[in-house]
């Protein structure tokens, strides 16, 4: 606050000072200009040293965390990753804990593909609808409606998907209902709207004039939007799928109660399974900080830290060879 | 331009407001515990208790009654999990930590270090599907449930109907106790769902054909069926008397010897107005009831 003050003194000053005193109002100008860069410089230059002392620490924690598993209670790291047994409280008379995760690993990738494979295509239909078939009501009624689904919280997803989801495809598909179906419906109408409003965004960043061309060369709509728009800003929707996917990747609470959470490889799309967000919160309420049980779990959490660089990674290279096209 | 970098001031300084206030936060904290160390004997001060997220309903509401007598007094109440309320209490970082099960029974955790302070009985009932016949279920049927040997009802006198067997994640503090008394200390391996948060259990069993599952008796409602074990109730009496044998202590354990304000807390919790009203309320078995004791092992003593 009293850094403030004599920002204030030079207001009064600049305000009182008549016709006559140019260069004094000037130099208060000067003055007033200077500080404000110079508070603001430090002020955001101390924000972003903040946010990447905090990303530095996260991921120095989770690193410790997690690779304790390994370096601690020395388990083989290649037995985590591609082994299905989970008993981590096995005692030692009978062989000793056991750790492998793949089966929550495979259920991941397995449910957070099968949401993209049909989240994806279906946003980027509605985001060209929005933007170049109907753009009038386009932007009046599906971007709010859009905005209200992205503002709907994960636990009320996956309890109309319990209450709802599950029963159906117990009655009209057969198994318990509680299944990957159910799993990569929830997730792929929860991640409808990163993928829409990302891509629309790009479509609606292209130049007019491309289009313009386009309509100008005797191509139809059709042609326009699908050979020379959507390819355009193709870079943009491949961003928008990506950030989809580790949307998908990290959801926890909904797909958690729409799963059934079976510690086995599904074979069927009606069969139940786990994911790496599930398998660490149930279990982590009941674990000791320090045992293996707990290392595993944080190993799990550092694999998603991993999954989420690698998505950060694709998207920084495919836009980078997409090229700029704001 | 301009306005841009208004908007990075405004924002500037919004971050760093926030950032005072929350150094500011921490100040007041530390200075409002110094006081309360200060004046241990007018009981005043501040507890946080942490875990079991079955006893957490029962404390949060004890802890608003005591602190409307007692103003000067400030409790949190947190879940958690029963690993999480003993860790925490163990180093430290909590004043209590609730849990369903012994700390004796955890490994990794010091017990001697502890403290217990059991505060009432929670009991635990196999509960099935309404639309599954079987009204009663024996140990060694249980056992062959759990274990994955009988897969359909009609192998337990009921109709056939496939099992669907859902557990709860292991280390959980009603898996445990469920496993020890109602399976006898066998271990839970048939091929099954997994899910933690006792109402979506509740949930799950509710509408799945042919699902089984185990609840403490608190949760228990018209939507499920509550069976019977070897032909005995699961009824608050046969609990306090003995006979029916799934039950768990609910503990409160602190690091060493409460005093102060832990103290009077946990001795509210053991006066008529929680134990007569509120733990009955709420489902629990009030302490005092208890006829039988039962001891870190699962050995049971007559009182």
């Amino acid at each position: 606050m009293s850094k403030n003050f004599p920002l204030a003194i030079e207001n009064k000053e600049y305000s009182s000072s008549g016709p006559g005193s140019l260069g004094l109002t000037a130099k208060g100008i000067h003055i007033h200009k200077r500080y404000i860069e110079y508070f603001g410089r430090t002020v955001s230059f101390l924000a972003a040293a903040l946010v990447i002392a905090l990303t530095l620490a996260i991921i120095f924690f989770i690193g410790q965390k997690g690779l304790a598993t390994f370096t601690v209670s020395g388990v083989n790291a290649w037995n985590f990753l591609f082994q299905t047994q989970w008993m981590p409280d096995r005692p030692m008379e009978q062989g000793g804990p056991l750790v492998g995760s793949l089966s929550f690993i495979i259920g991941s990738l397995l449910v957070s593909l099968m949401a993209v494979a049909v989240s994806g295509p279906l946003s980027v239909i509605v985001a060209v609808f929005m933007v170049e078939i109907a753009p009038g009501w386009g932007q009046r009624v599906l971007q709010p409606a859009i905005e209200i689904l992205a503002g709907i919280p994960s636990v009320v997803y996956g309890y109309v998907g319990l209450s709802l989801l599950v029963p159906f495809i117990r009655n009209y598909m057969g198994g318990e209902g509680f299944s990957l179906l159910a799993g990569f419906i929830v997730l792929s109408i929860m991640i409808l709207p990163t993928i829409i409003s990302v891509s629309s965004d790009s479509l609606r960043a292209l130049p007019s004039q491309w289009k313009e061309a386009s309509l100008a060369l005797g191509a139809t709509r059709w042609q326009t939007i699908s050979m020379v728009l959507v390819p355009a800003a193709r870079s943009g929707i491949i961003t928008g799928v990506v950030l989809g996917l580790a949307r998908a990747f990290g959801e926890a609470l909904a797909v958690q109660m729409v799963i059934g959470n079976t510690r086995q490889i599904p074979y069927s799309i009606l069969d139940p399974l786990m994911t790496l967000t599930s398998a660490i919160t149930m279990d982590m309420g009941n674990t000791i900080m320090g045992s293996l049980w707990n290392n595993a779990l944080w190993s799990m959490g550092l694999l998603l830290l991993m999954m989420s660089f690698m998505f950060i990674l694709i998207i920084k290279l495919v836009v980078r060879r997409g090229g700029m096209i704001r | 331009m301009q306005s841009k970098g208004k908007w990075m001031l405004a924002i500037a300084a919004v971050l760093v407001m926030l950032l005072a206030l929350a150094g500011c936060g921490g100040q007041q904290k530390q200075e409002g515990e110094q006081a309360s160390n200060q004046q241990a004997e007018e009981v005043s001060g501040n507890i946080t208790a942490v875990g079991s997220t079955a006893l957490q309903p029962l404390v949060e509401q004890a802890a608003s009654q005591y602190m409307a007598k007692n103003s000067k007094t400030q409790i949190v109440v947190q879940g958690g999990g029963s690993g999480t309320g003993l860790t925490q209490v163990a180093s430290g970082a909590a004043d209590i930590g609730n849990s369903d099960i012994f700390a004796e029974q955890k490994d990794g955790i010091d017990a001697s270090q502890l403290v217990d302070n059991k505060v009432c009985v929670v009991g635990m009932t196999t509960v099935v599907n309404p639309g599954v016949t079987v009204n009663n279920l024996t140990k060694q049927q249980l056992v062959d449930i759990f274990t994955g040997k009988v897969t359909d009802w009609k192998d337990v006198g009921g109709s056939e109907q496939k099992i669907v067997v859902i557990h709860r994640p292991k280390g959980s503090g009603t898996r445990a106790t469920f496993d020890s008394f109602a399976l006898g200390g066998t271990d839970e391996t048939a091929p099954g769902m997994e899910q933690d948060s006792s109402g979506t259990v509740r949930k799950m069993v509710g509408e799945t054909p042919g699902a089984i599952s185990y609840l403490a008796i608190s949760y228990v409602d018209n939507s499920i069926k509550a069976l019977k074990l070897d032909s005995v109730e699961p009824s608050v009496e046969n609990i306090a008397t003995g006979k029916y044998p799934v039950w768990a202590y609910e503990h409160m354990y602190t690091k060493g010897a409460p005093t102060g304000v832990k103290k009077a807390f946990l001795d509210y919790m053991l006066t008529d107005e929680v134990q007569g009203q509120l733990v009955e309320k709420l489902g629990y078995i009030p302490i005092t009831d208890m006829k039988v004791e039962r001891d870190a092992k699962g050995n049971m003593t007559q009182k």
